[in-house]
């Protein structure tokens, strides 16, 4: 096994280009477990973490470029104000020991479904870039997860950064656990308010064989929003619509029963999150106070 | 391969290093620094916990590699000579040491906590502590060793706690110290 | 009256006191070593030339073995030796009750992980490699894995003398008696597992005159000894175990792992041999707590007195006998719980399938019955309107009354004062809404409640075991006290083949030493097979039995010395004692110790039996069958969010009576971390095997509690001794495992209104939502041992095979008999308590 430590992005790509094979590793919180215990034995692997351009972050066109090296304790630290829901995410990550190497990039490396930070990704409407040697692309979010633990990176391409629109209303996150610690989510969802835009967002984590959007609980919403005027009125949302919302998001999930949980409970219990998650948010657009 | 860094303040090195063992296994087996537990290997229970430049990590989840010219501290870096570190005398004093299997991490976890924030809440310590695993103690007398080393007073909240040449905390992130207020419902978290 | 001249008296020079005996808390001698990371454990061992070795293991829970092919392996550099069972040179299997369980699987495997064939290389990277090139020509067959067809007629027999490998019947009073009221339920408890955290490990040094030197984390090195000297075709004294430094055991430990392995390896390569098992092979290297389904029924009269109880326990065993047999029998003899039942009717059975082998697990089959029979007193309890505690304090055994195999419980039997203690314990308030902290709620900072469908509910149980081994057996401890002068002070050796495995045995050997002997410095010696049998470090047994052994051995230490200085001092020995390093006459200062002992040396060695128990009668159950017993009771306060079916933890208290605390700071943390076992029970824990195969096998979903998981232990410790053991003291460990699940599960039905039959109770059960049609699934994974893919957070919510389902109760679930949760919620002084 080769072991690979580049100095910058360019040397990391350059990489790429010719050891396609080579297994991209930062946190390690996912590749050295599968190092560990014997399943994975890629001919090369490849340090990112002594590249200084994926550890960075800035804001810019109203959004955040996320370095792809960025770990959930600087996204809990650092980044809460523009990105809420991310932030809740990650705190609900692992352990302090996990937070402080695991990655955003990593969890999108792995394409897991149970990926934490994926739902927030999604309802904000994320866009990933990535690059190779022969230049930067970005994917938007939608079209990043095609299958379970399956990306659309090429062989040659590293995740570079995640774009966000800093947040213009409230955001949330909740996730199911057995545990009230280091446990991979049974379920979990999260939820963006765009009041400008007029926009509801959502995320589906660990039901379904990627993360999903509930797009017909989304338009419902919006078009309840809109056509009552609520986002400028702030009235309460009433009990029936966010009940719908609630139904519409189970039924967007495509869960399985396995060791965690079953689908039918992963199905209601979104259905709850959904309900629970809308009223927090909506309460914090009415009042201004989380 | 070889790895160089430098472990409780003394350069080391390790030749012969396999590229995909972990700096667990080459603290261990390596470098006779078995302090450091394999308990899990998989970074599910916290007893290989150790600094890399000052950050709290699993040692079984770095690649030997990735700590090139790195700053270890693991447990066997805190006592000075024969003398405990507070964070260790609180532990066998409080009853927090029974098969022990789980306490060097542990030892370490309260370590980075109070060097980050003195005067823990217990919701804070919990939460701090959720990466270490213990099967013998039911966690009770730990948190009485975590609470009676912050009662010692001994650190400030920043710079080195133990005044004994650990590697520095710029850069290295962490919750707000101090803060002891809960996130409310609804926050996203400090 | 004339008497002799006294001898003239020494000089005054005050001595100080000795600390650290009985009743005291001194600091624990490995202490120092165990924080700073230097105390060596049975993974940390390392010797020069040291080599690795490797299991390979079945993928399949049941096969018969065609071939094995090891020349890939062994051609490969590095490796140094590939053994199958073929290399075995004494008896070819092992075991701690019947030796049916093979050292190497030669013809049938019967269970998935059973050991094939080992591998002996330079690096453990090789010995992987290696392993894997072993080719294991497998005919794969089906696996037996229900234990109710286990046990029906026509089933193929597993082992030579069928699938029954025990049936203990107890008939205790009228077998004819009716009742007014009758409550019936069917219980299920899951498959626990140990989960201690040091691993599997060892190192064997062979001696190079045909013996070997074994250091290994063990829970009874005499009966490991002799089982290697059977198999390695060696003298015992040709087979030296020393314990190393153990992390934890809870009985998973007391069936050989590695043991044979490793000397087998040593002796043929001639060099030292290191085995360690990462945590995934662990899973599959030790025995798991047996799964129960239990059938109750309770009849009683309509003021709550007891009529009857009736049983029918069915234990999987597994594929290999283990301790099962010993298991049943407690769990028969304690399926009643600690009442006073004038008629009892119970067959416990524990039959043998291809699923994965069950035995000791802290609790040992007490815990089962006690989450059966604590729900049915709640149901009884409702079935009658009557408090839960009032019923059992109606119903409370106490000293004198006959358990269901006829003993009466001698000493005190504090049920209904336990129960007492435990009301009285003030319920702490609960928040106030609207200041909540996430942390507080269920789920955490997974913020998946800000206080929504939180119900509160709280939950009392108790219950009752043997403290050490029952049955006629013959157990026994040894002791060495060596007592000598070092450096002008009196010092004493203890010498025990002792198992400490976290619980403090070392400190309290020294405690009793001091108090005994009267002397501050104490060293205890490494544990080792040089000195008589310590007996196993379970069944809560070795505070009464290597403590009584130490005492025993002091007391015969001290009476030579008394001896000695009565001559010296002209006065009877009766009136002499040992105290504070001197030897004391009437209360007055006689001589130092050190002086008089003038670089002697005396050393005794003595046995401690307890008295003699009885076996069960074959048909009845009756017999005098146990040492002592040993109570203890809990109160849990959950919330439960009853829309998602996640519980926190609010607070447990306990009251346990532990007959004398020979360390408070000890027992404390013994109580405490069985109350977390007792929860991960409850809440989380399940070895999920489905057609004989582990889903689970890895602390990613074999969950434990974590310091977020466990609450506040309010801990009510009574001291109301015993009159047989050593200072009057009882075992401690166990029952903290066994009435804090039911309490904990008690309280969850009391905030849902759910029956909740199955423990560990899962999410969907509180939420009611259906379970998945049917249990049978096709064979998932063929072959691959490994759990869901990825580690932490990048873990994978999805399954490549959508047929794997967790085994769950399956039938609908009434809520009668139960009392059903108020509306408001967060009321903590509404409920069942």
């Amino acid at each position: 096994m080769e072991f690979l430590q580049p100095r910058s992005l360019p040397d990391a790509l350059a990489i790429m280009a010719e050891r396609p094979d080579a297994v991209p590793i930062a946190g390690g919180t996912d590749v050295m477990v599968e190092l560990n215990f014997d399943r994975r034995r890629p001919e090369a692997i490849l340090d990112l973490t002594r590249v200084p351009e994926l550890g960075a972050w800035d804001r810019s066109d109203g959004g955040v470029r996320v370095g792809a090296g960025v770990t959930y304790t600087r996204a809990i630290a650092e980044l809460a104000g523009d990105l809420p829901g991310l932030a809740i995410a990650a705190r609900t990550v692992g352990s302090p020991q996990i937070r402080n190497r695991g990655t955003i990039g990593g969890n999108l490396g792995s394409a897991s479904p149970a990926g934490d930070c994926h739902p927030p990704l999604l309802a904000v409407g994320a866009e990933v870039e990535v690059a190779s040697a022969g230049g930067a692309r970005r994917v938007p979010i939608d079209e990043f997860f095609t299958g379970p633990k399956q990306s659309a990176l090429e062989p040659d391409e590293l995740i570079c950064a995640v774009h966000l629109p800093a947040a213009t209303g409230p955001q949330q996150f909740a996730k199911i656990g057995t545990r009230n610690a280091m446990v991979i989510a049974v379920c979990s969802f999260g939820l963006a308010l765009d009041p400008a835009g007029g926009r509801v967002g959502t995320g589906i984590g660990s039901a379904g064989p990627t993360p999903l959007r509930a797009g017909e609980a989304e338009e419902f919403l919006e078009g309840v929003l809109s056509s009552e005027d609520l986002w400028s009125s702030r009235a309460p949302l009433g009990e029936a619509a966010v009940a719908r919302f609630g139904e519409l998001v189970a039924a967007a999930a495509r869960p399985i029963d396995d060791v965690r949980g079953t689908a039918a409970y992963r199905s209601h219990a979104l259905g709850v999150l959904a309900r629970r998650t809308l009223g927090w948010a909506w309460d914090e657009h009415r009042t201004g106070r989380s | 391969m070889r790895v160089s860094c430098t472990i409780n303040g003394e350069p080391r090195h390790a030749d012969d290093v396999w590229e995909g063992e972990s700096l667990l296994y080459v603290l261990r087996e390596r470098l006779g620094l078995p302090g450091s537990k394999n308990a899990c290997e998989q970074g599910e229970c916290g007893s290989c916990s150790v600094y890399l430049d000052g950050v709290l990590v699993c040692a079984c989840l770095v690649l030997a590699g990735q700590a090139e010219g790195s700053e270890v501290v693991t447990v066997e870096g805190l006592a000075a000579g024969d003398d405990l570190h507070p964070v260790q005398e609180a532990f066998v004093e409080a009853g927090a040491v029974q098969c022990g299997f789980c306490t060097p991490g542990l030892i370490v976890a309260t370590h980075d906590l109070l060097a980050r924030n003195p005067s823990p809440t217990d919701p804070e310590i919990r939460e701090a502590l959720a990466g270490n695993l213990c099967r013998c103690t039911g966690y009770e007398k730990v948190l009485d060793a975590v609470r009676l080393a912050a009662g010692r007073g001994l650190w400030t909240a920043t710079g080195d706690p133990s005044g004994r040449g650990l590697p520095s905390r710029s850069g290295a992130p962490g919750t707000r110290g101090g803060d002891d207020a809960g996130p409310r419902a609804g926050e996203a978290g400090t | 009256m004339s008497a002799p001249a006294a001898p003239a008296r020494q000089p005054f020079a005050p001595t100080a006191p000795v600390t650290g005996g009985i009743g005291e808390s001194p600091r624990r001698p490995d202490g120092t070593l165990k924080v700073k990371g230097e105390f060596a454990y049975s993974s940390d061992l390392w010797a020069e030339g040291m080599l690795w070795g490797a299991t390979v293991r079945s993928p399949h829970p049941r096969a018969r073995i065609r071939a094995i092919e090891t020349a890939d392996a062994l051609t490969m550099p590095g490796v140094l030796a590939v053994l199958t069972s073929d290399d075995v040179p004494g008896r070819k299997t092992y075991g701690l009750e019947i030796p049916d369980q093979p050292v190497l699987a030669w013809e049938d495997v019967r269970y998935q992980g059973e050991p094939v064939a080992l591998v002996a290389a330079d690096h453990p990277e090789t010995a992987r490699r290696a392993a894997a090139l072993v080719a294991v020509d497998y005919e794969v067959l089906d696996p037996l894995v229900d234990p109710e067809a286990a046990m029906a007629p026509g089933a193929p027999p597993l082992h030579p003398k069928g699938n029954v490998l025990r049936h203990i019947r107890i008939r205790h009073g009228d077998q004819d008696a009716t009742a007014e009221v009758v409550v019936t339920g069917d219980y299920e408890v899951g498959m626990q597992d140990q989960a201690f955290l040091g691993p599997e490990s060892g190192l064997a040094v062979p001696d190079g005159q045909g013996g070997v030197d074994l250091y290994v984390s063990t829970q009874w090195l005499h009966v490991d000894r002799d089982q290697l000297a059977a198999s390695l075709d060696l003298p015992p004294e040709q087979v030296r175990i020393t314990l190393a430094g153990v992390g934890g055991a809870f009985g998973a430990r007391e069936d050989l792992s590695m043991q044979i392995h490793a000397c087998l390896l040593a002796l043929r390569t001639g060099r030292p041999v290191k085995i360690l098992y990462s945590r995934e092979e662990s899973f599959f290297g030790h025995v798991h707590r047996h799964p129960a389904r239990l059938r109750y029924e309770h009849g009683a009269a309509r003021d709550g007195r007891l009529v009857y109880v009736k049983a029918r326990i069915l234990l999987d065993g597994g594929a290999y006998a283990s301790s099962s047999t010993a298991v049943c029998s407690n769990a028969a003899c304690f399926a009643v719980g600690p009442y006073d039942v004038p008629g009892a009717t119970i067959d416990c059975a524990v039959v043998y399938t291809d699923n994965p082998p069950c035995g000791a697990m802290r609790g040992f089959g007490a815990v089962q019955t006690c989450f059966a029979y604590e729900a049915q007193m709640d149901r009884l309890a409702a079935e009658l309107g009557m408090d839960p505690v009032e019923l059992r304090l109606r119903n409370a055994m106490g000293t004198g009354t006959r358990v269901p195999t006829g003993q009466a419980v001698e000493g005190a039997a504090p049920v209904a004062e336990l129960l007492r203690r435990l009301q009285a314990v003030p319920l702490s308030e609960a928040p106030p809404a609207g200041a909540l902290d996430l942390r507080e709620l269920p789920g955490g900072v997974s913020n998946v409640t800000h206080g929504e469908g939180v119900r509160r509910g709280v939950g009392y149980a108790v219950g009752f075991k043997n403290i050490g081994y029952s049955e006629g057996f013959d157990d026994y401890s040894t002791a060495r006290i060596r007592l000598s002068v070092v450096a002008g002070e009196p010092q004493v050796e203890v010498h025990t083949a002792a198992a400490e495995v976290g619980q403090g045995l070392v400190t309290l050997q020294a405690q009793i030493a001091r108090t005994e002997l009267g002397v501050e410095r104490v060293v205890v010696l490494p544990a080792d097979t040089q000195v008589g049998s310590a007996g196993s470090s379970s069944a809560s047994r070795q505070s009464w039995m290597t403590g009584g052994a130490v005492k025993a051995a002091c007391e015969a230490v001290r009476a030579r010395v008394l001896e000695r200085a009565a001559a010296k001092l002209g006065s009877p020995a009766a009136s002499l004692s040992l105290r504070d390093g001197e030897v004391v006459a009437d209360g007055d200062r006689g001589m130092a110790l050190a002086d008089l002992l003038a670089g002697e040396v005396v050393e005794e060695t003595r046995e401690y039996h307890h008295r003699q128990t009885q076996a069960l009668d074959p048909e009845t159950g009756q017999g005098e069958a146990h040492v002592a017993f040993a109570f203890a009771a809990h109160r849990a306060v959950v919330d439960v969010d009853t829309e998602l079916g996640l519980v926190k933890m609010v607070d447990i208290a306990t009251t346990q009576d532990v007959g004398k605390a020979i360390n408070p700071q000890a027992v404390e943390g013994q109580i405490e971390g069985g109350i977390a076992q007792g929860l991960g029970l409850a809440l989380m824990e399940e070895i999920q095997v489905v057609d004989g195969e582990v889903r689970n096998p890895s602390f990613t979903d074999y969950l434990i509690p974590t310091v977020l998981d466990m609450p506040p232990v309010r801990l009510d410790v009574l001291e109301l001794g015993h009159p047989d053991s050593p200072y009057g003291l009882r075992g401690i460990g166990e029952p903290p495992t066994i009435s804090s699940t039911p309490a904990i599960v008690a309280a969850i039905r009391a905030a849902t209104g759910r029956p909740l039959t199955r423990v560990p109770v899962r999410p969907e059960h509180i939420v009611g939502v259906p379970a998945p049609e049917s249990r049978d699934r096709p064979a998932a994974g063929a072959g691959r041992a490994g759990p869901p893919e990825g580690g932490d957070e990048g873990g994978d919510g999805s399954d490549p095979d959508p047929g794997s389902a967790v085994s769950e109760p399956g039938r609908p679930d009434p809520a009668r008999g139960f009392p059903t949760a108020t509306q408001a919620p967060l009321d903590p002084d509404r409920d069942g308590g």
